[in-house]
């Protein structure tokens, strides 16, 4: 075992020194992978940042219950009731008749209007609060209109659902993109796996005359790929970094005119470990397949 | 050590390279193998540590059957032979000593054994004031006692040379010869392919003469 991990360090060390040995292809090799990781990447975390601006935004989706003419005060009372068993409601605010003709008064472009009236044609109505998003509010939506002496169920919030569906649209693409890209990530490392055992053919052939197992002669190719795979996805996550640097110099001039402070987030740390293992593990990718094509062709006569 | 019963191989095309060829070969003996070019010197050497398999025939290496052997059971077979091609094979990216050391990487040894081990073979072959340089500013003697020295780093209990003096001059080629009888003197199992019969004659050993893949004598 000590043996086996101790074979494994040795050519992980000869692997990075033969990388630092020729400093420009390694640094023309992690960049292609590096950009091609770093536009999915970018969409993601744009996506992210777009996704929390929502929830900010529609944190408290409003939906207006607005009552029949007919309803009375025992009626009121008993909606209340029930309003307050169903669950997914934040708060239940009673705004009567009274209340909202009032409410319009104050408003400087209605009260004209409003004196002409001889008789309040405003409704009764609730205003409720919710917490979820676009399905829970379709649902609530259902349960509210099966309720006695409700007239009308207004969502104030159809956008939201538009904006989930735009999100969603954006993640297929990303998505597409991502698995586009990370083939290219694979054909990459193939090439370049090609590439070194055919610079390493003499050595390969010599290597197996004088009785290297299969496994040894492989072990350097998928460290390369490893070692490739996931110093792209470093040059993927510095670039996607400094975009966002850039990005965020205008986006807080923008948001400090709206007298807000937003700013793009960067991923957590876990998410930044997961795609270099990702990106590591579609470098092997490329080795192995490389090593497995081309290997068997060196067979020394 | 070696034997060949009834060995037969041909080249696809049609070419046969060996017909019909039995003989055997006891620990701690010195070979030569003798005979024209094409007389099937380097397909019998090829076929001990399995580069090429019998087309018919049995070859035994060390009680092992060469014909049935599985590829993963090959490396450590050549593991057990000291082979020293006719084209040498050298590393020209490396020093003389990485050279050396390229049969110790695979086999487990400690860094610091392992490079023990790889000077203590260049000193017996003489170049251990050269470790550093690069194979390729070796004179052709040296670099043939480089391909040696790479081939009993691994103290191995056959070594197996095909042609080794053909690009020496005498006094270098004596100086080689030499080598493999000392080899051969601490009881390793020497076969040399050769065409060359002054030497030959010199040495008197055992002869295997070869005529169009045929035992001649």
């Amino acid at each position: 075992m000590s043996s086996w991990l101790r074979q494994h360090w040795q050519t992980f060390g000869l692997t990075l020194a033969r990388l630092a040995r020729n400093p420009l292809a390694t640094l023309l090799n992690v960049t292609v992978i590096g950009v091609a990781l770093a536009l999915p990447l970018g969409g993601y975390m744009l996506l992210q940042n777009l996704g929390s601006v929502t929830r900010q935004v529609t944190g408290n989706p409003q939906v207006s219950l607005f009552l029949a003419a007919d309803a009375g005060k025992a009626d009121i009372a008993a909606l209340e009731a029930r309003l307050k068993q169903i669950s997914g409601l934040r708060a239940v605010r009673f705004i009567s008749r009274e209340q909202a003709l009032e409410g319009l008064k104050r408003s400087e472009n209605m009260a004209d209007v409003i004196a002409t009236l001889q008789t309040n044609p405003l409704p009764d109505a609730f205003v409720l609060e919710t917490g979820g998003g676009a399905a829970e509010l379709e649902r609530l939506e259902r349960e509210l209109k099966a309720l006695p002496k409700v007239a009308h169920v207004q969502l104030d919030s159809a956008w939201v659902k538009r904006l989930e569906t735009l999100i969603k649209l954006g993640r297929t693409t990303v998505l597409i993109l991502a698995t586009l890209l990370a083939s290219g990530l694979v054909a990459v490392t193939f090439n370049t796996i090609r590439l070194q055992i055919l610079t390493q053919k003499d050595e390969i052939e010599v290597s197996k005359l004088i009785g290297a197992t299969d496994a040894f002669i492989r072990r350097p190719f998928f460290h390369l790929g490893l070692i490739l795979g996931a110093l792209g996805g470093l040059a993927a996550l510095a670039i996607v970094y400094l975009c966002r640097f850039i990005l965020n110099q205008s986006i807080l001039e923008l948001a400090q005119l709206y007298g807000s402070g937003f700013r793009l987030g960067f991923f957590g740390v876990s998410d930044c470990l997961a795609l270099l293992a990702f990106a590591a593990f579609l470098g092997w990718l490329g080795a192995y397949m490389s090593v497995s094509r081309h290997l068997a062709d060196i067979e020394p006569r | 050590m070696i034997s060949f019963s009834q060995v037969r191989k041909s080249y696809r095309g049609g070419h046969e390279a060996l017909a019909e060829l039995s003989f055997s070969i006891e620990s701690g003996e010195l070979v030569f193998i003798t005979g024209r070019s094409g007389a099937g010197k380097s397909t019998l050497l090829k076929l001990i540590p399995a580069i090429e398999r019998p087309t018919s025939g049995t070859v035994l290496v060390n009680g092992q059957n060469i014909g049935s052997m599985r590829r993963p059971a090959i490396p450590y077979l050549r593991r057990n032979l000291g082979l020293i091609f006719q084209d040498q094979k050298l590393l020209y990216d490396r020093s003389v000593f990485d050279n050396v050391m390229l049969p110790l990487a695979f086999t487990g040894h400690a860094h610091k054994d392992a490079a023990r081990r790889a000077r203590a073979a260049l000193d017996k072959v003489g170049l251990l004031a050269r470790e550093k340089a690069n194979p390729i500013t070796l004179s052709g003697g040296e670099q043939q006692r480089l391909c040696i020295a790479r081939a009993v780093v691994n103290r191995p209990s056959i070594l197996l040379a095909d042609e080794p003096t053909a690009s020496l001059d005498s006094a270098s080629a004596a100086e080689v010869m030499e080598m493999f009888r000392s080899f051969n003197q601490v009881g390793v199992t020497v076969l040399i392919a050769t065409h060359d019969d002054a030497l030959v004659q010199r040495l008197n050993p055992r002869v295997l003469a070869l005529k169009q893949g045929r035992l001649a004598s």
